[in-house]
């Protein structure tokens, strides 16, 4: 019905075309806006984030351990949705509120620093114990080991499952528009609200969104060439 | 140069080291022989204090460790800068060619500058055949050109007492010689060294003193002809018979 309607009517088709030529700057704008900086951010400090919990579970010390267990559990076990909402709309009960833009930040931050925390964790424990040991004899401290060592061959490990969880993030991002930032989607249902094309701007969107996905997957490429760099080539 | 008193080391239950003394002197080449599984590498990790010895005290140089009592971080890293280890399976750092695996400790641990550092493992790699490998990752080179990288990267530490820990025992058979080659030249330019090896001809031909391990205790030691041409211990007669044996099948 909605095709014939598009071919049988000329002007119909013409107003279709009208409609996303003009949607298709402020969806832009909701990208670069927001869409695109808060996944920026967000991944930047959740990966801080995911760090010092992949450490924390695997250091020697219980209450690190045990606090880094419950931190990821939390996030892990409840929706995202529900997160973004206590932070947003739950808080300001007990007198903390919240601008749109840092309640996301940091639900989708603690989001990623959970996530990315096991991958993180499971990329360490991956290097060889022969590693740590040759670090050790030739003097260095924990510190050091962790950052000359083992972190640059973790993070080889690691690329391809963080880059599954920054995908997923911009992708997550959309789920903003709920706690009210005007990123890509949330302008998509404003146009939409205004002129009643919802299959026309919720498929100009997440043509959107695919396409900055597919963008970063070159990245991810790139990233896993560059890192390839000093392991033989099966 | 080293002084090893009564050392004691368990795995919960299991005792492995049951009480070891050991001197040995500066420019000693001391080389410890016996079946697997008798503690020798055990040993060797004690002195580097990558096994943390239950009981006993280690002197390197004069610094001593006890173990009676725990041992602050501090007082580990600073004992461990008095050795240097080469393992078996080498344990290059795979993300760095082989220039930077050896300049790592001296421009990271011990803050020299780059450039000076740079030299310094220029001439070491020299040293040990790879002047034209120094730009190569370790995947890049064959296994016996892995292990002077990491004697290379152990000797940049300038440290008094080299402790090899079974060095030729991964290489293929052809690549034995060079790496025993490059360990032979440092124990004749008078460096102090602990070999857990299983190449006889080496502990023959440079080991100043041999010690063959088994159960946990040293049950002989002496100069390599002592213990090759005339053990006492029965224990000794039956571990060089089996290695006799294999050789000649």
């Amino acid at each position: 019905m909605y095709l014939n309607s598009i071919f049988t009517n000329p002007e119909r088709l013409e107003r279709l075309l009208d409609i996303a030529q003009s949607s298709f700057l402020p969806l832009l704008e909701g990208a670069i806006q927001y869409t695109i900086p808060l996944t920026l951010i967000s991944f930047t400090i959740g990966l801080m984030l995911a760090t010092l919990t992949a450490l924390a579970r695997i250091s020697t010390i219980k209450p690190l351990q045990i606090v880094a267990r419950i931190y990821v559990s939390i996030i892990r076990g409840t929706p995202l949705l529900v997160q973004l909402s206590i932070l947003f709309y739950g808080l300001p009960t007990i007198g903390i509120t919240l601008e749109p833009f840092t309640a996301a930040i940091m639900g989708f931050s603690l989001n990623v620093g959970a996530y990315a925390s096991e991958v993180i964790r499971a990329a360490i424990l991956s290097i060889p114990k022969g590693q740590w040991e040759a670090a050790n004899t030739i003097g260095m401290s924990y510190s050091q080991a962790l950052k000359r060592i083992i972190l640059p061959q973790a993070s080889r490990v690691s690329i391809p499952p963080l880059s599954n969880t920054f995908i997923s993030l911009v992708k997550d991002t959309s789920l903003a528009s709920f706690i009210l930032v005007t990123e890509m989607f949330r302008r998509a249902q404003e146009i939409a609200a205004f002129n009643y094309e919802f299959l026309l701007l919720y498929s100009q969107a997440g043509l959107m969104y695919w396409i900055i996905c597919f963008l970063l997957s070159l990245v991810q490429g790139r990233l896993e060439n560059r890192f390839d760099r000093y392991v033989a080539k099966a | 140069m080293i002084a090893i008193n009564n050392l004691h080391k368990s795995f919960g239950d299991l005792e492995v080291l049951k009480g070891i003394d050991l001197n040995v002197e500066k420019g000693q080449a001391v080389v410890v022989i016996g079946p697997s599984g008798s503690g020798k590498t055990t040993f060797l990790r004690c002195l580097n204090i990558l096994e943390t010895p239950t009981a006993g005290t280690v002197a390197i140089d004069g610094q001593v460790a006890d173990f009676s009592k725990p041992l602050s971080k501090k007082k580990i890293m600073d004992f461990r800068k008095q050795s240097a280890m080469v393992f078996q399976h080498y344990n290059l750092f795979p993300h760095m060619t082989a220039l930077e695996n050896v300049m790592e400790g001296p421009v990271t641990v011990q803050k020299i500058d780059r450039a000076k550092a740079r030299a310094k493992a220029e001439d070491l790699l020299t040293k040990v055949g790879l002047k034209e490998k120094m730009n190569d990752y370790p995947f890049q080179l064959s296994g016996g050109q892995q292990q002077r990288v990491g004697i290379a990267r152990a000797l940049a530490l300038e440290p008094k007492v080299m402790l090899f820990d079974e060095p030729t025992s991964a290489l293929d058979p052809e690549l034995v010689g060079e790496v025993l080659q490059v360990m032979k030249e440092l124990a004749l330019e008078g460096m102090t060294m602990v070999v857990v090896t299983h190449e006889m001809r080496f502990a023959k031909g440079v080991a100043d003193e041999v010690l063959f391990m088994d159960g946990g205790h040293i049950i002989e030691r002496g100069t390599p002809q002592q213990i090759f041409d005339n053990p006492q211990e029965e224990r000794t007669k039956q571990f060089l018979n089996l290695i006799q044996k294999a050789d000649t099948i």
